[in-house]
């Protein structure tokens, strides 16, 4: 039985851009008809280019976003209208590390105070033993237990996401969904952060979203990769059968859009599949960028 | 990299440069950087953060924070000294020579001015163009970016715009200003990671048109395996490398251009292949370029 499971998931969120003065929001869809399951200890990658609907699917997951259409099951049970009481204590099983480690850090707490906050709001551990909890976490994410009495804005980008790391993994989740986590971070850091995943998923049995605009990244952590595009799922398979084998023309242009630290290779400058189609931006791309991202 | 050979041809020369903060004395975060740019080549500078990555860019450019110093060394421009140059001259060179294309196109760009008055600055500045003719090399500079619509643009504001117009709109620096020995900085940016292909190809093909020298600063090496002619390997504000960029990712000289090969994921790779850079020898380095300060203490 998978551990979270989506069937037929539909999203539509209000396009404010497209908003007429003295009228509502006309709908627009983001997520069409996605079926998605994540087994116990399984990493399933989620890519796509920007807008393609990944993090909005990866928000509907964990119930930041409500569904349309469609059911979501976690360990076979419908959560899909679940009241956020009912909801709350499968929280602690379904953990979220979000891209921007400085805007998802309270900025005026320390990092001990942060990493033990989870154990003390689900009533895990008394603040005491949180305490000794988080040190105990901060070293198991490489983090030197001194920082614990740092600021966010003292440590560099790789050690917030390390703090990241550290917060969700508190309250030993089965499930993280990591959105773009290492998109902002140096070549070396991410390595660091890629193998301070894999060594979790294999230390703790966590099953892992990881949601990434780079497929050598999902390569590098994921069993499986899921392919979005326009929140439709073009292709899904292995990592090992879908990057040697590609099959649809999107997960092609996708992997032929990567540049390969190898000279003599045309990768990297082919013709994008933005301008092939012969349309300019979509316009969720261009709400995108304007917001930075969506979270 | 043959110095005796290079200099006579180089556009842009560094000469053992040294950069350090005015109030710690001894401590240094350039370390004698020397590296040559070719007119018409593109040098890739292969550094992470902290490791004195945008300061070079800025030591180029004379716009240094101003709690640090250049203590030692050269900076020329077709032969003629930067760092001696007067203010006045330096100005005359920016925008016209010698241009940045910054990392971060929204904090680049003046967020309550319209596109067109920022390109039109320097042009009406530096090429006495008037308002009209201006706004005319504007539009065709927006249209040689590929932006569509470039009249609609030029009356937008930065926040209008999609992440991929507004670094395009911040490679107005620059380009197409004739005549010109030019030179543009162009720092990694997280929006061209995102969709790498169309502003590569756009950075080479606006390079090959115009013959510009570019420095091009990342720590990407997929990217530079791309574009650039030649690389420079810096870290700890020491350069490790240098080599023409085929002979680089042929053998890497240095241990730790070859273990950031190793720490860059590929798709091509299973994930087991990953390796980050040993925390020793990345500790190693620092302690090495550390004890090169007792030069300016």
């Amino acid at each position: 039985m998978s551990l979270l499971e989506a069937q037929g998931l539909g999203l539509a969120l209000p396009d404010r851009a497209a908003k007429r003065l003295f009228q509502p929001a006309p709908q627009r869809e983001i997520l069409k008809d996605v079926d998605l399951a994540v087994a116990l200890g399984e990493a399933v990658g989620l890519v796509g280019e920007s807008g393609s609907g990944k993090t909005s699917l990866g928000r509907c997951l964990v119930r930041l976003y409500q569904p349309t259409s469609g059911r979501l099951l976690f360990s076979g049970r419908d959560i899909t209208h679940l009241g956020e009481s009912e909801l709350r204590p499968l929280r602690a099983r379904l953990q979220v590390i979000f891209q921007d480690p400085h805007s998802s850090l309270n900025p005026r707490r320390r990092i001990a105070d942060i990493v033990a906050q989870p154990l003390i709001a689900f009533g895990l551990a008394d603040p005491a033993t949180a305490r000794r909890q988080a040190v105990a976490l901060l070293d198991r994410v490489g983090l030197d237990p001194r920082l614990g009495g740092r600021f966010p804005h003292q440590l560099s980008g790789g050690q917030r996401q390390r703090a990241c790391i550290a917060r969700a993994i508190a309250v030993e989740p089965a499930l993280v969904i990591a959105d773009e986590i290492v998109s902002g971070l140096d070549v070396s850091t991410q390595a660091q952060i890629l193998t301070l995943l894999r060594a979790l998923r294999r230390d703790l049995g966590l099953a892992l979203v990881f949601i990434s605009h780079d497929l050598s990244v999902v390569r590098a952590l994921c069993d499986r990769v899921v392919v979005l595009r326009g929140g439709v799922v073009v292709e899904a398979g292995s990592v090992e059968s879908l990057f040697a084998a590609p099959r649809h023309p999107y997960t092609r242009a996708l992997l032929a859009a990567i540049p390969l630290p190898e000279p003599d290779r045309k990768d990297g400058l082919e013709p994008d599949w933005e301008t092939e189609r012969g349309g300019g931006r979509s316009h969720a791309d261009r709400r995108d960028g304007r917001a930075g991202h969506w979270c | 990299m043959n110095d005796t050979l290079r200099p006579m041809t180089a556009l842009l020369e560094i000469r053992d440069l040294w950069a350090a903060p005015v109030r710690q004395r001894g401590h240094a975060l350039l370390r004698g950087v020397a590296l040559a740019v070719a007119p018409g080549e593109v040098h890739g500078i292969v550094v992470e953060s902290g490791a004195g990555k945008s300061l070079l860019g800025r030591a180029v450019l004379g716009v240094l924070p101003s709690g640090i110093r250049i203590a030692k060394g050269a900076i020329t421009l077709d032969g003629e000294d930067l760092l001696a140059a007067s203010p006045r001259r330096r100005r005359a060179l920016l925008g016209r020579f010698l241009a940045m294309v910054p990392q971060d196109p929204m904090t680049a760009l003046n967020p309550v001015r319209r596109i067109a008055a920022q390109m039109t600055d320097h042009l009406r500045l530096h090429l006495r163009l008037d308002r009209r003719q201006a706004l005319a090399v504007a539009e065709a500079l927006l249209a040689a970016v590929h932006i569509r619509e470039a009249r609609r643009v030029l009356a937008q504001y930065p926040f209008e715009l999609s992440r991929r117009h507004a670094p395009a709109g911040a490679h107005r620096h620059g380009l197409r200003l004739p005549p010109a020995p030019r030179r543009r900085r162009r720092a990694d940016d997280r929006a061209r990671r995102h969709r790498p292909a169309p502003d590569l190809r756009l950075i080479r093909e606006l390079q090959r048109e115009a013959g510009t020298a570019i420095l091009f600063i990342t720590h990407d090496l997929g990217v530079v395996a791309k574009i650039c002619d030649r690389v420079t390997v810096l870290h700890a504000g020491r350069v490790l490398e240098e080599a023409a960029t085929p002979a680089l990712f042929a053998a890497p000289r240095h241990p730790y251009t070859a273990a950031l090969m190793r720490a860059t994921p590929r798709y091509d790779r299973p994930g087991e292949a990953l390796e980050p850079v040993p925390a020793a020898l990345a500790e190693q380095l620092r302690a090495e370029a550390e004890a090169l300060d007792h030069v300016l203490a």
